[in-house]
C-alpha cells in the first residue's frame, strides 16, 4: 500500500512548498497589501437592525466631512447596475421564494450587518467617521430570530412583503420507508439540535478595485475563492465585456466556505473605483465579519432509525429544518449535503428526508469547511449509538453490521447528487478503515480504562464516527500548461488557492513530466486574465479536477517535447528523458537540448517549416471533465474525559483513520486533516455563533466566539489507507474537508460515554461547560439559572 | 482630527522611520500602511489573534492594541527583520520543514512569538510551548506543527550554538 506510484519523483512525496518562501518572509502579497496609488477607502454603514424599514437615509453631514470623496446609497448606484440584485443562487426545484440579495438596502433591512451606504474616503478611519455622521431613519420590524419558530404559522415574516418564511423545501428518499417502519422490529427516534459557526478565516475578506484608464479596465483584487463567478457577476451587473474586467485573487489567508460566495462589497467597491476614476480599498474587519460574511448556523433535526435485531438497518427518515438566513447567497446545498452525509457510509436499504429552509433575520448561511456533512454525520451517528445502546451491541460492531463492505464496490446507491446524478461509491473498505482506527485507539481496551479511572472518580468516554465524503464536484477545472521560449513553464489555472497549496500540488504534478524542477514552474491561479475560464475553490475539488487537468496537459506537452527533441537530436522518443531543464538522450546526458532551445524551435520562423510536424507552441489546454464525485471515508476515534464538577471536556486522544485515494504530498494532506480535526473540536466544544430573541448576534468577537487554540488541540494520530478511485487518472479525492466530517460526532459520543453513570443523552453540538453541567444535573443548572 | 498629528521616529528591525500619524494611529497600521511593513498582519484588531505580534524590545506584543505614538524610542523588530542577508533563519526554515503554514496569513505573528521565546527560554517544556502558542490563532494547522517547528529550531540553534 503506497501513497503514489514509486516511479514519481515528486508526486507522492513531501516536496518542498512553493508558497513558503514569501510566505515565511512576511512577502506575501494579501489583498490588504495591495496599495495603488491615489487609493481611496471604502467603509460600510450596516444596520444595527434584524428587522425594519428604512424611511429615510441623510447622507449630507457625512459627504460634508473633509476627505470624503463620496457617498453611495442604493439609489445612487442603481443607474450604473444592469440588476440592483445579486442573482447567484444555485439552480434548485426547491425554492418557494426568490431572495436575491440587494447590492445594498433601500427600503428594509433583514440582517444585522446588511449594508445600507457606503463612504468613500482619503482613508478608512475618515471613512469610519463619515459613515457614523449617515443618518438612517429605520422603523423596527418583528424579527425572526430561530428557524423552527419561524415556520409557526403566525410567525412574524423575516421580509414585510413575503407571504411565509419558507425559502425552500426538497424531500430526499428512496425505497419503501413507511412500510418498513411500519414492520420494524425496533426503531430509535432521536430530536437534535446541531449549530455550526463561521469559517473565521484568520483574514478577513476584501477587495481593492483599480481603474486603468490606459487600459480602458478595471482591475480588481478579491480574497475570493471563485475569480471568475466574482468576473462574470461584474461584468454582468455593470454591463462590461469580459475584457473590461480583471479579477484577480491575491495570497488569501484562509477561505473556508465563505470565500465562495460573491458579496455586495465587492460589487459596490468596483462600481465605486469606476464611478470616481481612483481605485478604491475595503477590508473587512472581524466586527463584521461576524455579521456580514456567511454561516453555516442552525439546524432542527427529527430522525429514526429502523433495525433488525442484531442492529441492522432496516430504514432511516426524518424532517430536518435549516436556517437559511435572510437572503439566499448560494443554495439548499447545506441541508441537502447534511441529508446525503447520512446514509453514505452504511447500506441503508429505505430512506426518506424531509428538509424546510427557513428564512431568518441574520446573515445568509452557505457551506463551511464541511458544508453541511458534519451535521448529516452527527445525526447519523446519534441514532447509531441509540440504536447500539438499545439492542445492547457495542457501538463499533453495530457499525461494522452496516457498512458498505469492501467486496462490494463500487456500490451504487439510490441516492442522487444535487445534480440529478447518480451516488456509487467508487472505492474503499469501510469496514477496514473503521478496524483501523479502533484498534490504533485501542478500542477494545477501553472499557478496563474507563473502570480504572471511574475507581477514582474520574469520567473517561470513548467515541467513534464514519464518515463518507463526496469530493471533487466536477464538472471540470481548466488547466494550461505552456514551456516559454525562455524555457519556463507557466501553468494557468481557473483554481483559486487559498492556503490549501494549490501552487505547489499543480507544480509538482507538472514538474513531475517536465524535467522534475519545481523551481522552473510558475502557477498562475485565480487570474481571469490568465485562464479563460475556471469554477474556482469549493467541495474539495481542486486536486481532483485541476490536479487531473495538469497532469494531462502537461503529459500532453511533454509528449511534444520529446517528438520535437527526437527530431532534433535526431533519436529516437523513446531514447530521451527530460531532466531538468533539458531534453536528453537517456544515459548520454551530453547529447541534449535545452526546453528554451526546442520551445524556440517550434515558436516559428517565416518561411520555414516548423520542427517535428506537430504545430506550433509547446502548450496544452485541458478542462478533463469528471461529472461523479468521488467518495472519500474515514473514521474518526475520540477518548476524553468529562470533568463533572465543571463540565469540562478534555480530549485525551484522537484517531483518524481515512482514505482519500493516492496522496499527492502526504504531508500536506496531514495538513490538511489537522486542520479540518481543530475545526471539528471547535464545532464540538466551542464556536457558537449567538444571537438574541431579537436576533441581534451577541458572540461578535474572538473573545465571545471561541476559535481552537493550541492548548485544546489533544495528541492526533492519523492513520491512512489509499484506495485509488478509478474516476481520475491520479486515483485521487479530495482532503480539505475530510478532518472536521466525523469530528463533532465522535466527540459527543465520547462524551456521552463518559457521562453514562448520570444518564447523559448528547443530542446537541456544540456543547459547552455550561450545557453539560445542565445535562449531568439538569435540577442544579435549573435551580442556579 | 489634523491638529492631533504627531511626528515620531519609528526604530524598525534596527532603521529608524519617521513617520507623521494621527495620535490614533495604531502600530499595526503604522507598520503596514506608513512604513511599508506589509509582513505583520491585522486578524481581529481586538488583540485575541495574535496575527500582529511583533516584538517591542524583545516581548511579544500585539500591534493592534498599541498607538504607533507608544512605539516611539522602542526596538521594534517584525518579520520583516527575520533573514539576514536574505537567507532564511533557523525558525523560518523550521516552518517551512515542518509545514506549519498553510495560508501563511498568521505566520508572522507566530514566527515572531516563536523568536520571543527561543530567545527568553530556548528550553522551554513542551507543556509550556503549548501553553505559549495559545496567545495566538491559526485556523489551518491544528498547531501541532507550529510547536514542532520552534522546538525544531530551539534543537537546531542549541546544535549551531555548540558548534
Amino acid at each position: 500500500m503506497t501513497a503514489m506510484p514509486a516511479t514519481m519523483r515528486l508526486v507522492g512525496r513531501d516536496v518542498p512548498r512553493v508558497e513558503d518562501a514569501a510566505l515565511i518572509r512576511g512577502r506575501g502579497r494579501f489583498v490588504d497589501d495591495i496599495a495603488p496609488p491615489g487609493l481611496l477607502h471604502a467603509a460600510f454603514l450596516r444596520s444595527p437592525h434584524a428587522h425594519a424599514a428604512i424611511a429615510h437615509i441623510d447622507t449630507e453631514a457625512a459627504r460634508a466631512l473633509p476627505g470624503v470623496h463620496a457617498v453611495f446609497t442604493l439609489d445612487d448606484l442603481a443607474p450604473h447596475l444592469n440588476d440592483t440584485r445579486l442573482v447567484v443562487a444555485l439552480p434548485s426545484p426547491a425554492y418557494r421564494q426568490e431572495l436575491h440579495r440587494p447590492v445594498l438596502a433601500q427600503t428594509e433591512v433583514v440582517h444585522v450587518g446588511e449594508a445600507v451606504a457606503v463612504v468613500i474616503a482619503e482613508s478608512r478611519h475618515l471613512a469610519e467617521d463619515a459613515a457614523a455622521l449617515v443618518e438612517v431613519e429605520y422603523d423596527p420590524l418583528p424579527p425572526v430570530a430561530d428557524c423552527v419558530a419561524a415556520l409557526e404559522p403566525d410567525a412574524p415574516t423575516a421580509h414585510r412583503d413575503a407571504s411565509s418564511n419558507l425559502a425552500a423545501e426538497l424531500v430526499l428518499e428512496y425505497g419503501a420507508v413507511d412500510a418498513v417502519f411500519a414492520t420494524a422490529p425496533h426503531r430509535f427516534a432521536e430530536h437534535l439540535s446541531i449549530h455550526r459557526g463561521g469559517s473565521h478565516s484568520m483574514e478577513c475578506r476584501g477587495v481593492v478595485a483599480r481603474p486603468d484608464p490606459l487600459e480602458d479596465r478595471l482591475t480588481v483584487w478579491s480574497s475570493t475563492q471563485t475569480p471568475h463567478t466574482a468576473h462574470r457577476l461584474l461584468c454582468d451587473l455593470l454591463g462590461l465585456d469580459e475584457r473590461a474586467i480583471r479579477v484577480i485573487t491575491p495570497d488569501v489567508g484562509g477561505g473556508f466556505g465563505p470565500k465562495l460566495i460573491f458579496y455586495p462589497e465587492e460589487v459596490v467597491v468596483t462600481l465605486a473605483a469606476r464611478l470616481l476614476g481612483r481605485p478604491v480599498k475595503w477590508i473587512e474587519d472581524r466586527g463584521e465579519h461576524f455579521v456580514a460574511t456567511t454561516q453555516e448556523r442552525d439546524q432542527s433535526w427529527d430522525v429514526e432509525l429502523a433495525t433488525d435485531g442484531e442492529g441492522r438497518i432496516l430504514g432511516l427518515r426524518g424532517t430536518l429544518v435549516h436556517d437559511h438566513g435572510a437572503w439566499t447567497a448560494r443554495g439548499v446545498n447545506i441541508p441537502q449535503g447534511a441529508v446525503s452525509a447520512m446514509p453514505l457510509p452504511y447500506v441503508v436499504p429505505a430512506f426518506r428526508m424531509a428538509m424546510k429552509v427557513a428564512v431568518t433575520n441574520k446573515v445568509p448561511t452557505t457551506p463551511v469547511r464541511g458544508a453541511g456533512q458534519p451535521q448529516g454525520v452527527f445525526a447519523m451517528e446519534r441514532l447509531l449509538d441509540r440504536a447500539a445502546r438499545g439492542l445492547g451491541i457495542d457501538r463499533g460492531e453495530i457499525r461494522r453490521r452496516n457498512l458498505v463492505p469492501g467486496e462490494r464496490m463500487p456500490y451504487a446507491t439510490p441516492l442522487k447528487t444535487r445534480g440529478g446524478m447518480q451516488v456509487v461509491l467508487d472505492s474503499g473498505d469501510y469496514p477496514r478503515c473503521q478496524a483501523m482506527a479502533l484498534e490504533g485507539a485501542d478500542w477494545a481496551g477501553f472499557p478496563e480504562r474507563q473502570r480504572a479511572a471511574r475507581a477514582q472518580g474520574r469520567y473517561l468516554g470513548i467515541g467513534v464516527a464514519n464518515y463518507v465524503e463526496g469530493t471533487g464536484r466536477g464538472p471540470f477545472e481548466h488547466v494550461s500548461v505552456r514551456i516559454e521560449p525562455s524555457g519556463r513553464i507557466v501553468v494557468a489555472t481557473g483554481a483559486a488557492a487559498m492556503g490549501q497549496s494549490t501552487h505547489t500540488m499543480l507544480a509538482q504534478l507538472v514538474a513531475e513530466q517536465l524535467g522534475g524542477d519545481m523551481s522552473r514552474v510558475q502557477v498562475i491561479a485565480g487570474d481571469t486574465a490568465a485562464a479563460p475560464m475556471g469554477i474556482g475553490g469549493s467541495n474539495s475539488r481542486q486536486a481532483v479536477l485541476a490536479g487531473s487537468s495538469a497532469h494531462v496537459a502537461a503529459t500532453r506537452v511533454r509528449e511534444k517535447v520529446l517528438h520535437v527533441a527526437a527530431t532534433m537530436l535526431e533519436a529516437a522518443e523513446g531514447d530521451l528523458e527530460i531532466e531538468g531543464d533539458a531534453v536528453q538522450v537517456k544515459g548520454v546526458p551530453e547529447m541534449k537540448v535545452t526546453l528554451a532551445a526546442v520551445a524556440r524551435a517550434v515558436a516559428g520562423t517565416p518561411g520555414f517549416a516548423i520542427p517535428g510536424g506537430r504545430g506550433p507552441g509547446l502548450a496544452a489546454s485541458e478542462e478533463v471533465v469528471i461529472d461523479a464525485m468521488a467518495y472519500a471515508n474515514g473514521t474518526a476515534v475520540a477518548e476524553v474525559e468529562v470533568d463533572a464538577e465543571t463540565g469540562g471536556v478534555t480530549i485525551n486522544n484522537l484517531v483518524f483513520a481515512h482514505d482519500c485515494g493516492n496522496a499527492l504530498h502526504p504531508r500536506i494532506v496531514d495538513g490538511q486533516l489537522m486542520g479540518g480535526i481543530a475545526h471539528g473540536i471547535g464545532n464540538a466544544l466551542f464556536e457558537h455563533m449567538r444571537y438574541d430573541e431579537e436576533a441581534q448576534p451577541t458572540s461578535t468577537t474572538l473573545a465571545d466566539y471561541l476559535l481552537v487554540t493550541a492548548t485544546e488541540m489533544p495528541p492526533v494520530r492519523i492513520l491512512h489507507m489509499h484506495s485509488p478511485t478509478p474516476l481520475n487518472p491520479l486515483g485521487i479525492k479530495g482532503v480539505g474537508e475530510a478532518g472536521v466530517i466525523p469530528v463533532p460526532a465522535a466527540i459527543a459520543s465520547a462524551i456521552e460515554d463518559a457521562l453514562s453513570p448520570f444518564g447523559v443523552r448528547i443530542a446537541q453540538v456544540p456543547l459547552s461547560p455550561v450545557d453539560l453541567l445542565a445535562l449531568i444535573d439538569p435540577q442544579a443548572s435549573g435551580s442556579a439559572a | 482630527m489634523s491638529d492631533a498629528m504627531h511626528d515620531l521616529t519609528l526604530t524598525l528591525n534596527g532603521q529608524a522611520h519617521a513617520i507623521r500619524v494621527e495620535a490614533r494611529r495604531t502600530l499595526a497600521d503604522a507598520l503596514r500602511e506608513d512604513c511599508g511593513l506589509t509582513g505583520t498582519h491585522l486578524g481581529c484588531e481586538h488583540g485575541v489573534c495574535g496575527a500582529c505580534t511583533v516584538l517591542m524590545d524583545g516581548q511579544p506584543v500585539r500591534a493592534c492594541l498599541l498607538f504607533a505614538v507608544q512605539a516611539e524610542g522602542r526596538a521594534i523588530r517584525t518579520v520583516e527583520g527575520l533573514a539576514k542577508g536574505g537567507a532564511l533563519n533557523p525558525l523560518q526554515r523550521a516552518f517551512a520543514e515542518n509545514h506549519a503554514l498553510q495560508c501563511g496569513y498568521c505566520t508572522p505573528g507566530f514566527l515572531m512569538l516563536g523568536t520571543a521565546i527561543l530567545e527568553t527560554d530556548p528550553g522551554i517544556s513542551d507543556e509550556a510551548l503549548v501553553e505559549a502558542l495559545s496567545s495566538n490563532l491559526c485556523r489551518c494547522t491544528g498547531y501541532a506543527n507550529i510547536a514542532r517547528a520552534i522546538r525544531a529550531a530551539a534543537d537546531a540553534m542549541s546544535t549551531e550554538g555548540a558548534a
